[in-house]
């Protein structure tokens, strides 16, 4: 369980400070998942680095399972938003990296990697180096490290950003197939209607400057069977659609 | 493909240095600068009996610098890069002891510790060390702050960050100082050899050249050369295995 409390934060530059995020309230059950809408530049990525414990410095308080944020303790799975992938180690390194951090025995992995490789479409990449990887596969390198971990918590910026749309649906399914099986809370960043409305149990609109809370929808239809098709998922997408554009223009 | 263009890159620079040598030596046409047919003919004869221990010498005492430059250069480095106050306390001291002609410490270091190994070390030590520490603080210092954040979020201590982040991210630019530094600690190797000791290129060199034996001094330097180009690509080599990202 996830509790967020008149959450702030405020950037210090050299001259002024800029109020990121402005009294953010918040609560995601265990096991749920939560989308995040906002616009560009009101905060999205700044609540995840406090969720991942980046941010350290904020006002307000931020809990999971009743504990304040310390990744020593926790297991945070978080892919930032340039997917973080270290350039000096391969894909296979770069994926065992958090498992090794947390001191997993890496051959009890070797078997998921394999799944999660095929999964994910990474096989026969393993030896390349970051560099050597277009957008989309570093972004699955970060999916595959963070579902490798089997985290408490997923913090996930704009994770399927730089996915063909075919690419996307197939690895949004990866995503849901993983969570089924671990039940693991979820937060994740889009800018993308629709898949707010597919892998959102919870929809959080963000509206500007400094960010705050303006909706929280909770999804009906989260988890059904092949929703992608139904009249009723159009329907909530147009639905949400005239809801930000309405939240945004306050 | 590559490693036989590198290999190819040094057989043409051999070439190129030999043809210039040649010009040299039929211009001025006096025994000072010997064709390299004869010095080389000279070479193998005297390598093994004579050059071959002063060689081994001279090398020693590089590597030795070297690595004492890389025990004490690398650790510093890296957390005067990472710990801001480490920097505060022990940049000040680098700026000024830095800039100071190291040879011009070597009376001092030669009071100190003698005429033997160890100031020949030393001096090697202290050429390379500056460089060392300043580049791989450097390197530390330009690591972008995104790059902790995996780390950061995956509760990752102290000694995690120092291996999987700073030792990698500024390894290019401790082997580029390494490089940079290698060609002065030959040189004043080269110096501090003349005396206090009978073995070691410079020793060799200089000792030829009294005797007026310029075959021989030719010789010697050819190897010192030698032992330079084996320095180089001995570096060039480790960046490439470990620089390949
Ligand atoms: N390190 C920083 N120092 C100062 N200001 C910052 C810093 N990082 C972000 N900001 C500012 O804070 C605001 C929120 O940034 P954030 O990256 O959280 O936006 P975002 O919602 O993720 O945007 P996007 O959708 O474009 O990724 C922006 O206006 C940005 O300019
Ligand atoms: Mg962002």
């Amino acid at each position: 369980m996830i509790k967020i409390n008149n959450l702030s934060v405020t950037y210090q530059s050299l001259e002024d400070c800029y109020a990121a995020l402005d009294n953010i309230n918040l609560e995601l059950e265990a096991g749920e998942t939560c989308a995040i809408i906002g616009p560009s530049g009101c905060g999205k990525s700044t609540l995840l680095k406090v969720l991942a414990g980046i941010i350290t410095n904020f006002d307000g308080t931020v809990e999971i399972n009743d504990q304040p944020i310390r990744p020593s303790k926790q297991r945070i799975g978080f892919i930032p938003q340039n997917y973080g992938l270290l350039p000096w180690k391969n894909v296979d390194e770069n994926i065992r990296l958090g498992a090794k951090i947390k001191g997993l025995s890496s051959a009890s992995g070797t078997e998921d990697i394999a799944l999660l490789l095929e999964e994910l479409g990474l096989k026969g990449l393993e030896r390349r180096y970051p560099g050597e990887l277009s957008g989309g596969q570093q972004q699955r390198v970060a999916l595959a490290r963070a579902f490798l971990l089997k985290p408490d918590l997923l913090l996930m910026d704009e994770p399927f950003s730089a996915l063909d749309a075919m690419t996307r649906e197939e690895i949004q399914d990866v995503f849901l197939a993983v969570w089924r099986e671990h039940a693991v809370s979820t937060i994740l960043v889009t800018h993308h209607v629709e898949e707010a409305v597919y892998l959102g149990r919870k929809i959080v609109i963000l509206s500007v400057s400094p960010g705050t809370v303006s909706t929280i929808i909770d999804n009906p239809l989260f988890g059904v069977e092949d929703v992608r098709n139904h009249e009723d998922f159009f329907q909530l997408c147009r639905q949400l659609r005239k809801k930000i554009k309405e939240d945004w223009s306050k | 493909m590559n490693e036989k263009s590198t290999g190819l890159g040094y057989i043409y620079g051999i070439f190129i240095v030999l043809a210039f040598w040649q010009v040299a030596s039929a211009l001025v046409n006096l025994p000072i600068i010997p064709s390299p047919g004869v010095v080389l003919e000279n070479l193998i004869s005297v390598f093994v009996p004579k050059i071959a221990i002063h060689g081994l010498y001279s090398l020693g005492r590089i590597v030795a610098g070297v690595f004492l430059a890389v025990l004490i250069g690398i650790p510093l480095g890296l957390c005067m890069g990472y710990f801001a106050r480490w920097d505060r306390a022990l940049s000040p001291v680098v700026y000024l002891t830095y800039p100071i002609p190291k040879i011009a410490l070597l009376p001092v270091i030669m009071l100190l510790f003698g005429l033997g190994e160890m100031a020949k070390v030393l001096m090697i030590f202290l050429i390379i060390v500056f460089q060392v520490i300043v580049a791989v603080r450097d390197g530390v210092k330009s690591i972008p702050k995104e790059t902790y954040y995996p780390l950061y979020s995956l509760g990752a201590g102290v000694a995690d960050i120092f291996r999987e982040i700073l030792i990698p991210a500024s390894l290019p630019k401790f082997l580029t100082s390494l490089r940079v530094a290698m060609a002065t600690a030959i040189s004043v190797l080269f110096f501090t050899e003349t005396f206090g000791t009978q073995y070691g290129m410079g020793y060799f060199i200089m000792d030829a050249w009294m005797r007026v034996n310029y075959l021989e001094m030719y010789s010697g330097i050819v190897v010192l050369s030698i032992i330079g180009l084996i320095l180089f690509s001995t570096i060039d080599y480790i960046e490439k295995k470990t620089c390949y990202w």
